[in-house]
This record gives structure tokens, sequence and C-alpha cells, in this order.
């Protein structure tokens, strides 16, 4: 019964010790999956033969005395944007609803080579385009925390997944904060990468230039396992970096002696829950303690970040899902000429979000205003970028909160306006294409999970992990389980 | 301000086919989005180049080498309607 509350590292020890075998491991999370995910309704699709047949590979292995990789065996959980070969991939839209990719993504080849185990393909908002799960095309997912809550998005199906252990982690995507806020709604660890850290090959592109893969975990060891696994050059994706990946495990040594944090002024300001804020000062203070050296800065154009983003993001969405016009794949609406099919299959495919994106990035690139908007807010991008670039030139790290509130309710988040203010302290870093990892750090008076950010410099992930583990090692708050009776 | 004939326009150029409401709909959301862009004019970007990319990266090169190509099958194997090996569409002309 508790095995699935086990993590990565903790569950390997079990199967290399020939404790727990891969095949229960397994069979547990798909039985817990039929009983609890009924409620949750985190998976749009469970594949339980799959999954069966690669823990079955796993004990083979183990039995023959062969050394196993840190990841195989272990249950995981993909967002719905990753392509499996010949598993539906939906997007959770409408207009991909019988799709079955002839290709895995980049990370899944990944994960598969290092004999994981996939449970199944989780539920986001429609095309990654929410904070919610609200706007998946299928049902919403429930936080399991709190039934009444959202898990955050566009991950959520990723973070209520492994929130109430119905798989050991699961991988999400980051275009504006899909990872973190999720994670942080869900209490638990999120790690937007790099860009071009993790190769986007066969990952469903919303906003090309923002989007990133990273992994959503139980605790920090598990997102630098995970990391080890998907990171790395791959020349299908021409923006993977071409550099030497580290062993990301090595961070991990639990000492924060003499780094430098920063504690950014611009993310404290209007909107942010006066509980969030102190739990990210508590955290800081923690940090101080623990002999690093802690000061407030300045990112003087934090305000510009989001009024940027949703015209840079909504920019390249409205080129990206050009490519849904009913011809190749996905769903196609008759018509009786081919302009009138595109239209048809394009307005029955897409939900109202992607919709609202689609028109204000078309509007952002078209003659007459491409200068006021799109162009001004590239310009702009590259101020942002300067900001952390002089940021990082004093500090190791800077530490924020990940979202200015805690967990969303249900069905209040009608104001698209109001939802992407909620992305005011996650936008930046995908701005500037720089590493940030939420953590969950105690819970606020309603008893759900607050989750502060560490910002790094670009393939900064081992500084991040380095004062995320210091924190989980020195501190009770940052292992947060849903036990209170109004979710699981 | 964005009126009516502007959304119009726009939903023509994504290929998307308003009703009447939504015409009213999108264009009272994407006013109130754009309002809060505006600040950006605040900005002096005078002399700032546009970042498009993060990366420090142009023109990835790899060697001319031929791969293997997806079986023709398999590339149909999503198309709504086909023919002769190619993917169909509405008479165009």
């Amino acid at each position: 019964m508790t095995l699935s509350r086990l993590t990565i590292h903790e569950l390997h020890e079990k199967l290399t010790s020939k404790e727990i075998s891969a095949v229960e491991l397994a069979k547990e999370h798909l039985h817990r999956i039929e009983t609890i995910d009924t409620d949750v309704k985190a998976y749009l699709k469970v594949t339980a033969d799959v999954a069966l047949a690669q823990a079955e590979a796993v004990d083979k292995m183990i039995a023959n005395g062969e050394k196993i990789a840190p990841l195989a065996g272990i249950p995981m959980a993909l967002k719905d944007n990753m392509c499996t070969e010949g598993i539906e991939t939906t997007c959770a839209s409408k207009m991909l609803e019988n799709f079955k990719p002839q290709y895995d993504a980049a990370v899944v080849e990944k994960l598969h080579s290092n004999h994981g185990v996939m449970l199944g393909k989780v539920n986001m908002d429609e095309f990654a385009m929410g904070s919610t799960t609200e706007n998946s095309a299928y049902f919403a997912t429930k936080n399991p925390w709190n039934f009444d809550c959202v898990p955050g998005g566009s991950s959520g199906g990723s973070a209520a997944a492994v929130a109430a252990d119905l798989a050991v982690y699961s991988l999400g995507s980051d275009t504006g904060g899909s990872i973190r806020q999720p994670a942080a709604f869900c209490g638990l660890v999120g790690l937007k990468p790099t860009y071009g850290a993790v190769s986007r090959y066969g990952l469903i592109a919303f906003a090309s230039s923002l989007d990133q893969i990273g992994p959503l975990t139980k605790d920090v060891t598990d997102a630098a396992l995970v990391m080890n696994a998907i990171a790395g050059h791959d020349h299908r994706d021409s923006t993977s970096a071409n550099i030497a990946f580290p062993d990301y495990t090595a961070a991990l040594d639990g000492s924060v002696q003499g780094m430098r944090i920063g504690i950014p002024e611009e993310y404290f300001g209007e909107g942010i829950d006066p509980e969030v804020e102190a739990q990210v000062r508590a955290a800081a203070a923690k940090l101080e303690e623990l002999g690093a050296v802690v000061e407030v800065c300045s990112l003087p154009h934090t305000r510009y970040a989001m009024p940027a983003y949703y015209l840079i993001a909504p920019a390249e969405a409205s080129s990206n899902l050009g490519r849904y016009d009913g011809v190749r794949y996905g769903l196609r609406a008759n018509a009786k000429d081919v302009i009138g099919m595109f239209k048809e299959t394009r307005n029955q495919g897409f939900g109202d979000e992607v919709k609202r994106r689609i028109m204000l990035g078309t509007y952002g690139l078209s003659s007459g205003y491409y200068d006021a908007y799109y162009l001004k807010a590239l310009k702009v991008r590259n101020l942002i970028k300067q900001d952390f670039d002089a940021a990082f030139a004093k500090y190791d790290c800077l530490i924020t909160p990940t979202a200015p509130t805690t967990a969303l309710v249900k069905g209040q988040n009608q104001d698209p306006l109001a939802l992407y203010k909620g992305d005011i302290c996650t936008i930046p870093s995908n701005l500037a294409g720089i590493p940030a990892l939420s953590l969950p750090y105690g819970l606020d008076s309603k008893q759900m999970p607050v989750g502060v950010q560490l910002l790094g410099k670009a393939f900064g992930e081992p500084q991040l992990l380095k004062v995320a583990y210091a924190l989980e090692q020195n501190t009770d708050l940052t292992k947060l389980k849903p036990n209170q009776g109004k979710g699981l | 301000m964005i009126t009516k004939e502007v959304v119009e326009k726009v939903a023509k150029l994504s290929r998307l086919e308003l009703t009447e409401e939504e015409v009213a709909v999108h264009a009272e959301q994407l006013n109130k989005i754009l309002e809060t862009m505006d600040i950006l004019k605040q900005i002096d970007t005078d002399g700032i180049e546009p970042l498009a990319h993060v990366l420090p990266i142009q023109n990835v090169l790899r060697e001319d080498e031929v791969g293997e190509c997806m079986p023709r099958e398999k590339v149909l194997s999503n198309a709504p309607e086909q023919a002769d090996g190619m993917f169909q569409v509405p008479k165009i002309v």
C-alpha cells in the first residue's frame, strides 16, 4: 500500500535488493489509478499493457544480475503533448482526439532506453494554454490536496498524478510556468530546465522559443535523477545545446555555505498573497541560517514580462498551430471547398482559450501592428534577459514565489486576464531561457502547499538543485503529502 | 481600439470562422488584454536588439547524409482522407 508513496531513489534500492519486483510496483500503481483516478482524473489514457511489459523486462534484467538504471522499473506519467508512437497523443484537444504519432518524442525514447515504466498520458490545458487544467477539452483534473481546487496548469495532470501517488514522477512542459505552477499547487518539486537542455523533438509545439520539458517529482534527488536521463544534445532539435551535460546528482551535497542568493524585490509586489510571501522569506532566512549570503536585489523590468510574454507566446502559437488544417492528421470537418474545410476544422477542433491566443498572436504579427506589438515585445525580452545577466554576475541564485497564490478554486477562473497575471513570477525565466525550480515550502492557512522558486543562470541547474537540496535536508517543510481529508 | 471589423479580419487570417456573438466577445477581451500591453510603450527600447532566441546558436549545420525515410503508409496513417498514396483534400480550383 505504501510503496506508491516512495521516491525514485527509494524504489530503486528496493528493486535492486529484490525486496520488490517492478511488476509488483507497476501493478500497485495501476490498481491505485483504477481506484483513485476516478476522483482525481489525472489520466487521459492508461497504458497498462505497455507498463506491465516494460516492468517484466526490468525484472528479467534484475534476475539476470544486470545493473539497472536509476529510472529502470519506475512507473511514470507523460503529459499528453509528448509524442508516443502508436499511442494517442491528444494535447487535451478535440483537434487531436484520434492522433497516434508515428514516432516517439526524444524524451520518451530516453525514458524507454532507461527502462522506465510508462503508466499513461496525463491531462493538461488544451495545447498547454492555461494554468488550471480546466481548459482540457475532455475533463478537469482535481487537486489531490483539495478536490475543490485546481491542480494548476498547464501540466496539471502531471502534478496531480504524482501528488496522488498515481505515478512516481512525471514529465511536464513549461512555456510560461506550466511545470512550476502546478508543482507549487500540488506540493511537488518542478524543474524547468535551461532552454536547449532537453530536446523538444516530438513535443507538440506551443511557443517554440519558450517551450521546455522537465520533471515533476516528490523530492530534489528525483529531479536530478530524471534530469540525468532526459538532458542532452539532440541533432533533431536545432535549438538543442551542444555542451557537456553534468551529472546532476553531483550537486546534491547539502551545503550552501558562502553561496550568494538574491531576493528580487519586484517579485513581492502587488498581487502576491502575504502568506506566500511569508513562506518565501522564511526559506530565504533558512538559507542565511545555513551559511548563504542573502541580499535584496532588483530586476527592474519584471513588470513588463507578462505583457511581453502574452505577445510573444501567442504570436509563436498562432504560427505553430497553423498546421492544424485537417489535411495530414487530426480532426477534419467536411466542407465544399478547401478554405471552408480549414475554417470548419479549426472552429470545431480548438477550444476558446486556444482560439483567443491564436487571435491575439495573429493580431500582434499582422501588418500595421507588428512593430508596435511583436517587435516591441522582443526588445523588452532582451531587457529582461539583461536584468538577469546583471543579477547573475552577483548572485548564484535568486529566490522568489513560484505563483502569487496557492491553488485556485475550481470553476472560478473565467477571466483570461486575471489568469495571465497569475503567471508573473514564472514568465520572466522562460523569456530569458534560464532554469527555474519550484520547491514546496510549507502550507498556507487553507492547508494548501506553497511553492518557492529558485532561478539560476543558463545551465545553472546544479546550483538550483544544490540550494533546493540543502533546504530539503534541513527542514520538513519541503516534504508535503496531501492528507487533510478534503482531497485524498 | 479593436473594432469588430479588425476582429473579423484577424479571424480570417487565422482561418477561424466566428459567429457574431464570438466576434463581440473577442473584441472585448482583446481590447482588455491589449490595454495591459500598453505599458510596454513606457519603456525606451531605442538601440535595443530584439531577442527572438535566447541561445547564442546560429546556422546549425549537419552532414548532408541520406537517412531513412518513413514508409509512405506510416506517413499516411493519420490522414483523415487519402487516395493513391496521397493526402486527399476537397477540390481547390
